[in-house]
């Protein structure tokens, strides 16, 4: 084998790993691009470059009205899915009690349910019940979905605590609520984090269930939808890239903050 | 090391779980009373539905026990129910090989590297997925770079498509739901100890056997729980049908979808409803107790 070959056999996965991201954000960084495109009525071919788009996201009609909807959104029903989900996660993963494999089927459920179900199935019971859908039913499906995610992601957190740290503390004379109140919770804060952004990004983004249960609010993945037939604005270009490169740097500074908590301790 | 850890503390976990009566029915309380009346009731809603018949007027439904509207449900979209579970089943099978070397990469051989990637992996999912979708239906359409190549190229003709087409459907849906598969194979890989391929290798198994008969079982979870987060929602979509599909392309969500916002026929997408859950239910269960996983959640 020459030299050539041998490193092409030995970085393999790598090179594979590689043409594997490309795929994952080639969509991305097309409509990164195109959110500085210079188009008139639809965003399909380049015409030329702008910053226009971005010093007025909000100049395409109804645009960030749908996105302030699907802002509200996501706060309320990850500040109660949160809530919710994670006082589930300690009942799960620190007691002993009867029907836990109820509990847990019913925590299952919802995440082995194809949305279009939970979609229709709740419009069926606003419908009877003669609710009107519109943004609280939204935020009442969204919460609905989140819980099971919630909970599954702060029990696993809880899971992975060495129960010895708190062994400690109880040994040190503090009682079970000062226990955890400084060792537990500060422990197990970073998985309610992680639901928390969780939570938020399944909100925001959901559209299936979101259509069946809005009436007429407008949210930003159906702002997309509606206006994906017709030609999207740039500014949804915008808001999306904007939208990531939040996330992405929450996401990096809370990493960066856990790495160096960790440094320090 | 952490692995070590992370083992004794699940087996002491155990006896640590305390007994105390009443609180974790206080803690569950909230979060179950919300999952009975907006999951449980509303799916008891759609069960009563789907025997419903037509009343007086559109839109009001009385209850008359006619199960044969799931004949007739089934027989009218017989072709997309299949077509639902073979698009879900094919997307699956792709997105599983394409993430499992790309979970492998980030689990062995991506060094200090590792929590960026990882972050890399869930990164799309903060773009909306609307808009990704959207977006390769622009890159793969008749206005994009792609086919203007390949035809350039006398690989396609005109009459050729990129959208619009079964092929892009299935891409489309492998696609967007890459990350679910990715991630539970990248957790099941990284927990793997080590030595365990060490010690494989220090048996004589060359690489390939050793991938086959030690890596792979022990990432067994991962594919369980990979393959059921993808095939699920795959079964379900019909947004990659709507924006890369054709007419011939529908899933039975489109079907669902349709007949409940336009057609206003509630029993007939009730009846839908239940028939796709209840078989992706009953193939969950299937594969679930053949892989031999049972703790999911």
């Amino acid at each position: 084998m020459n030299k050539a070959t041998r490193w092409f056999s030995r970085n393999l996965i790598r090179i594979y790993a590689v043409i594997g991201f490309a795929y994952l954000f080639l969509p991305i960084v097309y409509t990164f691009v195109f959110s500085f495109n210079d188009s008139k009525k639809s965003n399909l071919v380049w015409v030329g470059f702008t910053l226009n788009n971005w010093k007025n996201p909000c100049g395409a009609p109804d645009v960030c009205n749908a996105l302030g909807n699907s802002l509200k959104i996501g706060v309320l029903a990850t500040f109660f899915a949160t809530i919710l989900g994670t006082l589930m996660a300690f009942a799960m993963g620190r007691y002993a009690f009867k029907g836990r494999s109820v509990v847990n089927i019913l925590i299952f459920l919802p995440m082995a349910t194809p949305e279009i179900v939970m979609g229709a199935s709740l419009l069926t019971m606003f419908i009877s019940f003669g609710f009107n859908p519109g943004f609280w039913t939204i935020v009442i499906a969204h919460v609905m979905f989140c819980i099971s995610f919630v909970v599954v992601t702060v029990k696993a957190r809880i899971a992975s605590l060495d129960p010895r740290l708190e062994q400690a503390a109880m040994d040190l004379y503090a009682d079970e609520r000062e226990t955890f109140r400084r060792i537990t919770f500060p422990l197990v804060a970073p998985g309610i984090a992680a639901a928390a952004l969780l939570a938020f990004s399944l909100s925001f983004d959901d559209f299936i269930i979101t259509n069946f249960n809005s009436g007429d609010v407008n949210t930003f993945p159906k702002f997309v939808y509606i206006s994906a037939q017709r030609g999207l604005p740039a500014q949804a270009n915008v808001i999306g890239s904007s939208m990531f490169l939040i996330a992405l740097i929450i996401v990096l500074v809370g990493q960066f903050v856990g790495r160096k908590r960790a440094g320090v301790r | 090391m952490s692995t070590a850890l992370l083992h004794t503390g699940t087996h002491e976990k155990k006896a640590v779980l305390k007994k105390k009566k009443l609180i974790p029915y206080w803690l569950l309380a909230p979060g179950i009373i919300w999952l009975i009346i907006f999951f449980l009731v509303p799916i008891y809603q759609l069960i009563s539905t789907s025997t419903q018949t037509q009343g007086f007027g559109i839109g009001t439904y009385v209850q008359t026990y006619r199960f044969s509207n799931f004949a007739d449900a089934i027989s009218s979209s017989r072709a997309q129910l299949f077509r639902s579970f073979e698009y879900a089943f094919l997307a699956t099978v792709f997105a599983l090989i394409i993430s499992y070397p790309l979970a492998y990469a980030v689990a062995f051989k991506s060094g200090r590297w590792k929590n960026t990637l990882l972050v890399l992996i869930v990164a799309p999912f903060f773009c909306s997925f609307l808009l990704r979708t959207v977006a390769w239906e622009q890159i793969l359409g008749e206005q994009g770079l792609v086919i203007k190549t390949l035809r350039f190229l006398h690989i396609f003709s005109a009459q050729d498509h990129l959208t619009a087409t079964p092929f892009a459907v299935v891409a489309g849906l492998t696609y967007n739901f890459l990350p679910f598969m990715t991630l539970p194979l990248y957790a099941s890989l990284e927990r793997i100890d080590i030595r365990m391929m060490e010690a494989s290798g220090d048996l004589y198994a060359n690489a390939i056997t050793t991938f086959r008969r030690v890596t792979v079982p022990l990432s067994m979870p991962g594919v369980v729980a990979g393959t059921l987060l993808t095939f699920i929602p795959a079964a379900g979509d019909y947004i990659n049908a709507e924006l890369l599909g054709n007419p011939g392309t529908k899933m039975i969500g489109n079907v669902i979808e349709a007949r409940y916002l336009a057609i206003v026929d509630y029993p007939g997408a009730a009846a839908l409803s239940l028939i796709l859950m209840v078989t992706i239910l009953i193939l969950v269960m299937a594969y679930v107790k053949r892989a031999g996983t049972e703790e999911l959640v």
